[in-house]
């Protein structure tokens, strides 16, 4: 095991949404905008180091029959924190992100890493495990709020910073910064992932 | 703010704000639990069940404990608790009274706890400051919301059980979400039904 290959694991065969599939409703909620996905993605990786450094590090001290509710009650206090930080100095972003920040709270990922890796690995590789899976979920939200929002409104344009501007090309359709928008990207993105595991299987055997 | 009608509470919840359809929460046992009607309806009814209880129980909480004590910021830490002994609750009752259905629900009851559905519902309620009577039938509307949604999906998903799909869709997530595209396309329109503030 070494430190490298830990945090790359997260990024690609343990994606949170494509290799995991955990923690679908963010990723489809706050990816309207690259912007929104960007503080959605660091608010979750802080929350994500958080609760596993604690739980990993608590790891023998827990009794495995009430060790949900603590995980649970760990990732509540990390996710208080993130909510009054936020609503502090980006007040924006929060109203934005509205009800999605405490609910990462119940999202699949954070606890779904406590129970699978920080109850049974060490503090370091915990806290390595959930940079990579968070910038893993950091590089998804970015993907997908990138394709939806160019899609949507022919302009990706997260912090005030234009990266792109297609609106004298292009005709956006607005479909895809509502609500099915979000499901038929992840829907096609899935589809090509699945395709690329399917060749890579029939190859390698 | 003007009290909202408690019609549109209920149409918003189950049409226009539909809870799985166009606000995104409660996925996972959307392309979870979906397989088959029978469990579905299983699932969307411990679901209606626990978010009524749970948007009274908070909301008793919230306004008699946490706002005189002046401790509003450890909300999402209290609601959650109180969340997971209410499924609890259900748990048992179901296994004691209605072992067939505990035994198809199998894993996914204790999965409400981190169900965001029902705890999107209590927190949007606190965040839009309604009153008693509102909560529990925002409670109730987004769970009849999500009964829809569930059952809907569902019934296709049974039915397309003898069509051919793509190799790379599949049968699984990537083809609920397929699924989830069109049904969230017709729901989108609903947005006309009641006027933005």
């Amino acid at each position: 095991m070494n430190p490298l290959s830990e945090f790359i694991r997260g990024i690609t065969k343990d994606n949170p949404t494509f290799g995991l599939v955990l923690g679908l409703c963010p990723t489809l909620a706050v990816t309207s905008s690259v912007e929104n996905g960007i503080g959605m993605a660091l608010g979750t990786l802080f929350v994500l180091v958080g609760s596993n450094m604690m739980v990993s590090a608590m790891r023998k001290q827990i009794p495995a029959s009430v060790r949900l509710p603590i995980e649970i009650i760990v990732i509540a206090t990390f996710v208080t924190i993130v909510d009054m930080v936020m609503e502090a100095f980006t007040p924006d972003l929060y109203s934005q992100l509205g009800v999605f920040i405490p609910l990462i709270v119940v999202n699949c990922i954070v606890i779904g890493r406590a129970e699978a890796y920080a109850l049974k690995n060490g503090v370091f590789y915990s806290i390595i495990d959930a940079f990579g899976e968070g910038t893993g979920f950091l590089l998804v939200l970015i993907l997908i709020g990138g394709i939806r929002e160019f899609l949507g409104t022919a302009i990706i344009d997260p912090f005030g910073v234009t990266v792109i501007d297609a609106s004298a090309y292009m005709n956006p359709a607005m479909y895809m910064v509502l609500s099915p928008g979000a499901f038929l990207t992840i829907a096609v993105l899935m589809t090509i992932v699945n395709y690329r595991k399917q060749q890579k299987a029939a190859k390698g055997g | 703010m003007v009290e909202k009608a408690l019609l549109t509470i209920l149409l918003e919840g189950v049409f226009v704000k539909n809870f799985l359809l166009i606000q995104f929460l409660g996925l996972c046992s959307f392309v979870g639990v979906t397989k088959d009607v029978k469990s579905a309806g299983g699932m969307s009814g411990a679901v209606v069940f626990v978010m009524a209880l749970a948007a009274t129980a908070s909301y008793a909480l919230y306004n008699f404990v946490l706002i005189p004590l002046k401790l509003e910021f450890l909300r999402t830490i209290v609601f959650i608790v109180v969340i997971a002994a209410l499924v609890q609750l259900v748990e048992f009752i179901l296994r004691k009274h209605v072992p067939a259905l505990y035994r198809s629900l199998g894993i996914y009851l204790p999965l409400i706890t981190t169900n965001c559905a029902v705890l999107g519902a209590v927190l949007i309620n606190v965040m839009n400051d309604y009153n008693f009577i509102q909560s529990v039938t925002f409670g109730i509307a987004a769970g009849l919301g999500y009964t829809v949604a569930m059952l809907m999906m569902a019934a296709i998903r049974e039915k397309s059980n003898i069509v051919n799909v793509p190799k790379a869709v599949g049968r699984g997530v990537t083809y609920a979400l397929f699924v989830a595209t069109i049904m969230s396309m017709s729901f989108v329109n609903f947005f006309g039904v009641i006027p933005l503030e």
